[in-house]
């Protein structure tokens, strides 16, 4: 099962593949390299350096396998606030020590950091950095540059800007901001457009190309000098020589300051969470279903940053767009990104002259576009859909983050995370008396599947998410994996929504995994990812469907039945059968029947006892109703309910000649004669050979369930296939 | 070290609503296990008190049950831990609530503090019932431990007595056992195949120790074993919830300090929050 390791001959038949694919992220990583560097104030080729230290050191130390590293555009908002308030040589040097930060959480097996923030919260996070780098930079992208002091007042200036820019008196000013326009509407239509020979070079590097064209044009045909405005050229890209030889001053002496930590930690949390986020959301590409060891990948970014501080550049971060791109490429192992690196040296080293002829509006475009996409206004949307709570701390996160920072934004979001946690279930004492309990319960089920169940206890949410995460890490992803949650009393939407992920996760590798015993909680949202909350009483009216009942739907369709999901409490069908002679019914409901009715599947909830020793099983059942009467029995391997039976006058019903089955299973019955006529050969080797079950007979319909708890989808569709069978068996 | 078979059992009563089905189901475990039955009472001793008990216990009078009722005043704690001293009780019962508030779970309901200076087995119901319900499915730990051996053999004797069906050994794996970490694809290979390996380890000395046991108490019952990796103490009582199993035995703790309560381990998850009807066997 473990699959080959790769060899030379493997590595180097990839090879090819690889420095392609690494070529053309090259082609991104170029504008977007000098983009992100002076979006935060810092020299244009600090962001190249980063990219190409990133990509050497990362890919020969890195844990993970399609990633790309480089500049990252989450840490703009964070860097320019260092570089302002500190100056570029003490940023670099709060740079080196993020870096030295960032190793010691690798180090620390910290890879697990991001976990421990509410989705929302994340998500606010990178709005509000998407909406600083748009704030920013839109102004220049229409070639009026403005300064203000507060991030909201940049936004709140656009329509100005717009007005501006319409009444330009001034050809260097109007081609500036036609070019930074033109740049825009490159990258909003460049996806929409499918051609093979376009969709060659990525849309960043057709607005390089297009705009040195354009200037190449005036000096060469034209003979004139460029017409855009010198100011809103890029300006002073050093030849490679001169990199190498003019090393930045690194000044530590700020080392004693508050700010100077304040932006250590900004541009570590900020790092690290941005890393480990695109770790995560790349892997789920990986076509060779990998495993990052997103541990060894922090120490090899942090050393990364050390060495990208001390030359200049900016810190190293492990990037989702890029990394999206060389998979898409067909980029297969960390040589693509090293191969980026090297194309990227290449590139200074021919063309560092040609690239000052780029205009900044053009460059600005395309952050602009990275911004309008952090914080678009479909991701705005999924958020209102999930629930209103997720709006509130959304937008706190969002608006803190603009009005103070980055620290204090994601602090205050798990804050209001915590509080509306609090709120809904009206108990602090659920979370505060449970979160040191280690509530996560894993084992594998000895029975033949070997599924592995997870019981989730009192709550569940980011706060105690890590648990959870842990033991579904020990699972490999293409084995079975159960989440119950019937125990757990809260689940938010951060764990429902990592759920998710490891969902789609375990399918594309072969895995399965399901959430059930959801069943009973209420949400007020129709989301799936909405967080749930179980009801002390459940409630009659249904708000919504949960994934494991829009999956029976599915089901229910694909099978060709039909599907009830309502609760019902008339079960008469069930009352002659004595294993519920000593149990109450509350009610049936996810029911799939046959087109003819004869075989019925359902959820059962029953108790058992009466008052404080009253338990309530939830449990999934098959029905199959006969027209012929046989007679009554019961089959049990456990011999768990012998004694039960034995009230009604059952007794051991051995079977001749069939010593093995009359030792594996526990055949009762009152009629002992029609039992053994009806158990012939064809009836015995059908429980011989499948898999076990109880199975009960009331004389007109025969009663089959497994687990004391409520089936998979996949159990489903066992138990299904073996009551169909039965019933062939059985009527033929 | 070999068990011994319960001679004595001691129930501490009080005039709560469920002192008849406390008293019940002792009366139902003494016949049971033919052993003799004492009430201690902490209070003062009256006729009014006295024709009570007798008038609950009267059922089992009749079946030849031989019960002695002990009156005494003082601290709860202490009179219930000298009488059982005094006269040689093997098992004491308690009643518990399943779940305690945060105050009491820091310091501790009378219950608690029993069970945590008891030198005798103690058995904490959850929900005692006048009627019987047929004890099914008990659940026994099977730590690495010198006590195990005795705690599963007392589960046998129990599920012997009691007449139920399946025992399951839970054998909890201290996540320190397993030395790598899950970081990638590699280690998660690793991982796997070394807690494969400890479930084989753990699994045949569970089997060598249900060898040891009178073939006798054996027999009739379905033997389960299944292995769990996770944090002791908690993960049996989450599994014994979650099996529903009628009875869940545990082996004694060793030390106990209010430290201990602060970050729980072991038997202190149980006692926080019980997941059924407990047996302590010591």
């Amino acid at each position: 099962m473990s699959p080959k390791k790769p060899t030379i001959v493997d590595f180097l038949k990839t090879l090819p593949k690889n420095i392609f694919s690494g070529f053309v992220v090259s082609l991104i990583a170029l504008p977007l390299g000098l983009g992100l560097a002076m979006a935060s104030d810092a020299p244009p080729i600090a962001g190249i350096i980063a990219a190409v230290v990133g990509g050497l050191m990362v890919s020969v130390l890195g844990g993970s396998h399609v990633t790309i590293t480089g500049p990252g555009n989450g840490l703009v908002g964070v860097l320019l606030v260092a570089i302002t308030t500190l100056g570029l040589e003490s940023a670099y040097a709060a740079i080196i020590f993020s870096g030295v930060l960032m190793a010691i959480l690798g180090f620390l097996r910290l890879g697990k950091l991001s976990d421990f923030f509410p989705s929302s919260a994340i998500q606010g996070m990178l709005a509000a950095i998407g909406l600083i780098i748009l704030g920013k930079q839109f102004h220049i992208m229409l070639a009026h540059r403005i300064e203000r002091a507060d991030t909201i007042d940049y936004l709140l200036e656009i329509p100005f800007t717009i007005n501006d820019a319409l009444h330009y008196e001034k050809e260097g000013l109007i081609l500036a901001a036609l070019a930074g326009l033109i740049s825009f509407i490159i990258m909003v239509f460049y996806p929409k457009i499918r051609n093979k020979y376009l969709q060659l070079i990525p849309a960043p590097m057709w607005i390089v190309i297009l705009s040195i064209a354009f200037s190449y044009y005036f000096e060469l045909f034209a003979h004139e000098a460029n017409p855009i405005a010198k100011n809103y050229m890029i300006s002073g890209i050093p030849e490679f020589k001169e990199i190498i030889a003019q090393l930045p001053t690194v000044n530590f002496g700020k080392i004693g300051q508050f700010s100077f930590w304040s932006s250590v930690l900004a541009l570590t949390l900020i790092a690290s969470i941005e890393s480990l986020l695109s770790i995560k959301a790349v892997d789920k590409l990986d076509p060779e279903k990998r495993r990052s060891n997103v541990n060894r990948d922090l120490k090899a970014l942090g050393l990364a940053t050390i060495g990208s501080g001390f030359l200049g550049g900016l810190n190293v971060v492990t990037v989702i767009a890029r990394s999206s791109v060389n998979v898409n490429n067909n980029g297969s192992n960390r040589s693509a990104n090293f191969f980026h690196a090297i194309f990227l040296i290449i590139f200074i080293v021919l063309f560092s002259s040609q690239l000052t002829r780029i205009p900044l509006p053009a460059l600005m475009a395309i952050l602009v576009f990275t911004g309008y996409k952090l914080a678009s206004p479909e991701s705005i949307k999924k958020i209102f859909s999930i629930g209103k709570e997720q709006v509130i701390i959304f937008l706190v996160t969002l608006f803190v983050t603009l009005k103070v920072g980055l620290i204090s934004g994601i602090l205050s979001g798990v804050l209001i995370t915590i509080i509306i946690h609090i709120i809904i279930n009206k108990s602090l004492g659920l979370f505060a008396r449970n979160i040191l309990k280690p509530n996560v319960l894993m084992y594998q089920e000895t029975d033949a599947d070997g599924n592995y169940y997870i019981s989730v206890k009192h709550f569940c949410s980011f706060l105690n998410y890590y648990k959870l995460k842990n033991k579904l890490d020990a699972v490999q992803e293409n084995q079975d994996v159960i989440v119950d949650f019937s125990l757990c009393e809260f689940v938010d939407h951060t764990v429902m929504e990592n759920l998710n992920s490891y969902r789609d996760l375990f399918l594309k590798r072969g895995g399965h995994l399901e959430v059930i015993g959801l069943d009973m909680h209420d949400t007020d949202s129709k989301h799936p990812f909405a967080l749930r909350r179980l009801l002390p009483v459940p409630n009659i009216i249904k708000n919504n469907l949960t994934r494991r009942q829009t999956s029976i739907e599915e089901l229910a369709e694909n099978y060709n039945l039909k599907y009830l999901h309502k609760k019902q409490k008339e079960t008469l069908f069930l009352n002659d059968f004595i294993f519920f002679r000593t149990k109450n019914i509350n009610h049936i409901n996810n029911q799939l029947f046959t087109k003819n009715d004869v075989i019925n599947i359902f959820d059962i909830e029953f108790s058992e006892g009466e008052f404080i020793a009253k338990e309530v099983v939830r449990t999934t059942m098959l029905h199959i109703s006969l027209n012929k009467t046989i007679p009554e029995f019961t089959l049990d391997r456990e011999g768990f309910l012998e004694k039960i039976y034995a009230f009604a006058g059952f007794k051991d019903v051995p079977i001749q000649n069939q010593v093995d089955f009359s030792n594996r299973f526990y055949l009762l019955g009152e009629d002992e004669e029609a039992i053994t006529r009806f158990f012939n050969e064809d009836l015995v080797h059908f429980f011989e050979s499948n898999p076990y079950y109880h199975v009960e007979s009331n004389g007109n319909g025969i009663l089959v369930f497994g687990k004391e708890r409520l089936a998979s989808i996949k159990e489903i569709k066992v138990l299904f296939d073996f009551g169909k069978r039965l019933k062939q068996v059985v009527t033929s | 070290m070999s068990f011994k078979p319960f001679k004595t059992v001691g129930i501490g009563v009080t005039f709560s609503p469920n002192l008849k089905a406390n008293v019940y189901e002792a009366s139902r475990l003494s016949l049971m296990f033919n052993s003799k039955l004492i009430l201690i009472h902490v209070g003062e001793e009256t006729q009014e008190k006295k024709d009570t008990f007798t008038t609950i216990l009267s059922p089992f009078l009749n079946q030849n049950l031989s019960v002695e009722i002990i009156f005494k005043v003082g601290n709860p704690v202490d009179v219930i831990l000298t009488v059982s001293q005094n006269k040689n009780v093997d098992l004491l019962i308690l009643g518990a609530l399943k779940k305690e508030k945060i105050v009491n779970y820091y310091l501790g309901s009378i219950a608690r503090k029993i069970t945590r200076q008891s030198t005798c087995s103690v058995l904490l119901l959850i929900n005692p019932s006048v009627e019987r319900i047929p004890c099914q499915h008990i659940v026994v730990n099977g730590l690495k431990d010198p006590k195990t051996e005795q705690t599963i053999e007392s589960a046998f004797y129990i599920s012997h007595c009691l007449g139920s069906k399946l025992i399951t050994i839970v054998e909890e794996i201290k996540q320190d056992e397993v030395a790598v970490k899950v970081e990638d694809d590699k280690s998660l290979r690793k991982v796997t195949i070394l807690k494969e390996r400890i479930k084989l380890r753990e699994t045949s000395r569970i089997k060598s120790i249900i060898e040891h046991i009178p073939k006798k108490h054996t027999n009739a019952i379905t033997i389960k074993s299944q292995p769990i990796f996770g944090k002791q103490g908690y993960s049996i009582g989450h599994y014994a919830q979650i099996s529903r199993a009628d009875l869940l035995v545990m082996n004694a703790p060793s030390k106990m300090t209010l430290w201990d309560r602060i970050f729980p381990h072991d038997i202190e998850h149980i006692l926080a929050e019980l997941p059924t009807d407990v047996l302590i066997i010591q």
